[in-house]
């Protein structure tokens, strides 16, 4: 047992750091950010030319670099810590988990080659029935429906919240076949953006730093070579990449709520009131205390996710664990990033509550993520649901 | 990173497991999910029997050196040890003080007279230890502690007055490590000295204080008079404060994991009466439930992470590390008032007369130390923004 990054983790870290802390500047996420896609494309070139991020855990069959998840997770860190506008978490985070677990050689060989060379994808899945309740990301979720048509099959209805789903170069979509229910139904297919009888709107969202769109599909036509693995049995393979997705999203939860610290500690030590750096004051101490607890507590929880989507991808001992892993990890982070920003908020006082301060930017993306894929108290219910209401509860 | 562990760790599992099956039987069968914390004044003469029966197969001070009698298990071996033990619901150890705390700081600081004196009855099971540090004016201020001790050059003993309290086991206790200061004129970390003091003797005084519990885990320890040899001191008189603040270090660790399986236990028997009476069913104290297991499973995960990590060269604890015990007694506090919760108005229907608490009842309620002993949260909370980040102290009230 050994649960620390190794040498070349760490090294995958600090050079990812070290980049970022250049590249994603608040002038950079500021333009990227009222830019036509959500984020620099000249940038994104080099991440993915020139430092490979987008290969990290895909195999070296396909052009990738064959690494693991925890390598991943120690990216995505970074690029929530430096906020980055990127297809990253889209393409990689969510598409790729999907092409890895559903595709079949050659559908992985064509895209996974593409991704690779900074090609960007999407997953699509969620319908009006993702806001019903306070979000709802289970089976019932997909509600776009897939009318079997020849070999192929015909999309019709409209998805919401995609991520980058306007720029996104490809979908993967999920969709179910008529007069299915719940898990039942299920399927997953490969839609260039392209494709007659879609059409795709960016939504105006209070967080401006990833991008959500509404995608309508019409008769759009899928042939039958683009469907990601059996019909009507997509939600295995569908749930396996949100619960991924989720893992990875936590790992940028974390770099978010480390910066929000980061940014308070340097500026209460600055800031002086009383004749004294405001950070010698125990009530703001306590805050920033807890704001630390927080946030490693979080990174527990997110680096031991890590590991089990590395089993899982590579169907190890522990695959079994994802579920639970991804809900315990989303659910900590999500509400450390939330509440780190928010008390960063607080602690800078009327600043925090500027444009021209950073602090707002984070606090936003905090809340946009903390309901993506399911909010804390989404996944709690899932976790309860494991603990609860079956016969075996968790005993270890 | 690497989450399993290696085949002769499992073996040692294995071993472990294996011999607590064979041997927590018997006269010791009613001890099993006995003594731990809020019932430590339970069955002391038995436990002590139970502490002796490890020893005799090798599993006291299991993470000590070789050289000193203990089994020189790695940090895994250990790990694995403290959730077999927990597991199997083997009682509170009633030698953890002298295991966990005496011993490691008479290795780490002592010479070979406290060595060959001390240890071989802590890793028998023979003699139980106690910590006399706080005082009635020393709490979160532990520097300020007043006890006395003089040297008596004509017997060549020390000599200790002064006062100690919130003393655990110090009733059941053979010996008691004390700081007292041995420069009556200095005051904070200096001047201070670290004593092995023998509990019988007439200059010892200890009286239990009876808590909110009922019950009575805590003493107070007046020393009058109370005799040292000139040997049983650690470290120089004036060195003590770095003798007390090295042993503070021995409290964090492995036996972190064993607690969480204890925790798991009590959460285990929450999630059960949940689902007899119901309380399963509502969506809050199902969020509650689900936090709880969250959390503790975290908790795990970071205390892997705390065993897998270095410390910094200049001895500064991880991250981690730093916020541990804020975490974990949040945590339990926390599970106390879910359990109380859970019951709903039967919680407050105590098992008999006169003031007998049920296993839940008595969490309930000792939880309420988690937070102050060992550091109180905020000390805790001072101590994570000035070590984890580097924020300043605040400015202290001129001496009086």
């Amino acid at each position: 047992m050994d649960f620390a990054f190794s040498d070349e983790q760490e090294m995958i870290r600090e050079a990812a750091a070290a980049f970022l802390s250049e590249t994603s500047t608040s002038d950079a996420i500021r333009r990227a950010m009222l830019s036509e896609p959500g984020y620099d494309r000249d940038l994104w070139r080099r991440i993915a030319t020139e430092l490979c991020w987008p290969a990290v855990h895909i195999d070296e069959h396909c052009g990738g670099m064959g690494l693991g998840y925890v390598e991943l997770v120690a990216l995505q860190e970074q690029m929530g810590r430096y906020l980055l506008c990127s297809p990253f978490f889209s393409t990689v985070c969510m598409a790729v988990n999907a092409l890895l677990l559903a595709g079949n050689r050659q559908q992985q060989a064509q895209y996974l080659n593409g991704v690779v060379q900074g090609q960007t994808m999407t997953l699509a899945f969620g319908g009006t029935a993702a806001a019903r309740r306070g979000g709802q990301w289970g089976p019932e979720i997909v509600e776009l429906i897939a009318q079997p048509d020849g070999d192929g099959y015909r999309l019709t209805g409209t998805q919401h919240y995609v991520v980058d789903g306007a720029s996104a170069e490809t979908l993967i979509v999920a969709a179910r076949l008529p007069n299915t229910a719940g898990e039942k139904g299920i399927s997953i297919f490969l839609v260039p953006a392209n494709t007659a009888g879609l059409t795709r709107e960016t939504l105006a969202t209070m967080d401006q730093t990833r991008r959500q769109a509404r995608v309508h599909y019409d008769n759009v036509q899928v042939a039958a070579e683009n469907l990601l693995g059996t019909a009507g049995e997509g939600w295995s393979a569908l749930r396996t990449t949100l619960d991924l997705a989720a893992i990875a999203l936590a790992a940028e939860q974390v770099g978010g709520a480390q910066q929000m610290l980061g940014m308070t500690v340097a500026y209460t030590l600055e800031r002086e009131q009383f004749n004294r750096p405001i950070a010698s004051f125990q009530a703001v101490k306590h805050r920033a205390a807890d704001m630390m607890t927080r946030l490693e507590v979080a990174r527990s929880g997110v680096y031991y996710a890590a590991c089990i989507a590395q089993e899982a991808l590579a169907a190890g001992p522990l695959a079994g664990e994802l579920s639970e892993a991804a809900s315990i990890a989303k659910s900590t982070a999500s509400e450390a990033f939330l509440l780190n920003s928010a008390d960063a908020l607080q602690l800078h006082g009327g600043v925090g509550f500027t444009w021209e301060y950073d602090v707002h930017l984070y606090f936003k993306r905090a809340k946009a993520g903390e309901h993506l894929l399911g909010s804390p108290v989404w996944h709690r219910e899932r976790l309860a649901n494991l603990l609860l209401d079956h016969e075996q509860a968790a005993t270890s | 990173m690497r989450l399993e562990f290696s085949e002769a760790d499992e073996r040692f599992r294995k071993e472990i497991a294996g011999w607590l099956e064979n041997n927590l039987t018997g006269e010791f069968e009613q001890l099993k999910f006995r003594g731990g914390p809020g019932d430590e004044h339970m069955f002391p003469a038995e436990r002590q029997a139970w502490e002796q029966k490890l020893a005799e197969g090798g599993w006291t001070c299991v993470g000590w050196p070789e050289v000193y009698g203990g089994r020189g298990c790695t940090i895994e071996q250990q790990v694995i040890f403290f959730e077999e033990y927990a597991r199997a619901g083997a009682p509170g150890r009633v030698g953890h003080i002298g295991e966990g705390l005496a011993g490691p700081t008479i290795i780490a600081f002592g010479n070979d007279y406290h060595q060959q004196k001390y240890l071989p009855g802590i890793l028998a099971g023979t003699e139980l230890w106690c910590q006399g540090y706080s005082e009635p004016g020393a709490g979160s201020d532990l520097a300020n502690v007043k006890t006395k001790a003089r040297f008596d050059a004509s017997a060549g003993k020390w000599l200790l007055n002064g006062q100690k309290v919130w003393t655990s086991l110090a009733h059941e206790a053979d010996f008691c490590f004390v700081i007292a200061r041995t420069d009556p004129d200095s005051v904070g970390h200096n001047g201070l000295g670290f004593f092995l003091v023998a509990m019988d003797q007439p200059g010892v005084d200890v009286r239990p204080i009876q808590q909110l519990t009922g019950t009575s885990e805590f003493n107070e320890v007046f020393f009058d008079d109370a005799q040292c040899d000139a040997q049983d001191i650690v470290g120089e008189p004036g060195q003590g404060w770095a003798v007390a603040m090295g042993l503070l270090g021995f409290e964090r660790g492995v036996s972190t994991l064993g607690q969480q399986m204890q925790f798991q236990n009590e959460l285990n028997d929450i999630v059960a009466l949940a689902k007899e009476n119901g309380a399963a069913e509502d969506p809050v104290i199902r969020q509650r439930i689900a936090c709880a297991h969250a959390d503790l499973k975290i908790m795990r995960y970071n205390a892997m992470r705390m065993l897998s990590g270095q410390d910094g060269s200049d001895g500064s604890l991880q991250k981690e590390a730093l916020i541990y015990k804020l975490f974990w007694s949040n945590w339990h506090r926390d599970l106390g008032e879910l359990a109380m919760d859970v019951m709903g108005p039967a919680h407050q229907v105590l098992a008999g007369k006169p003031y007998e608490l049920t296993r839940l009842q008595s969490l309930f309620l000792f939880v309420r130390a988690d937070t102050i002993y060992g550091g109180t949260n905020e000390i805790q909370r001072n101590i994570i923004a000035e070590r984890g980040l580097g924020m300043p102290k605040e400015p202290r009230w001129p001496a009086k």
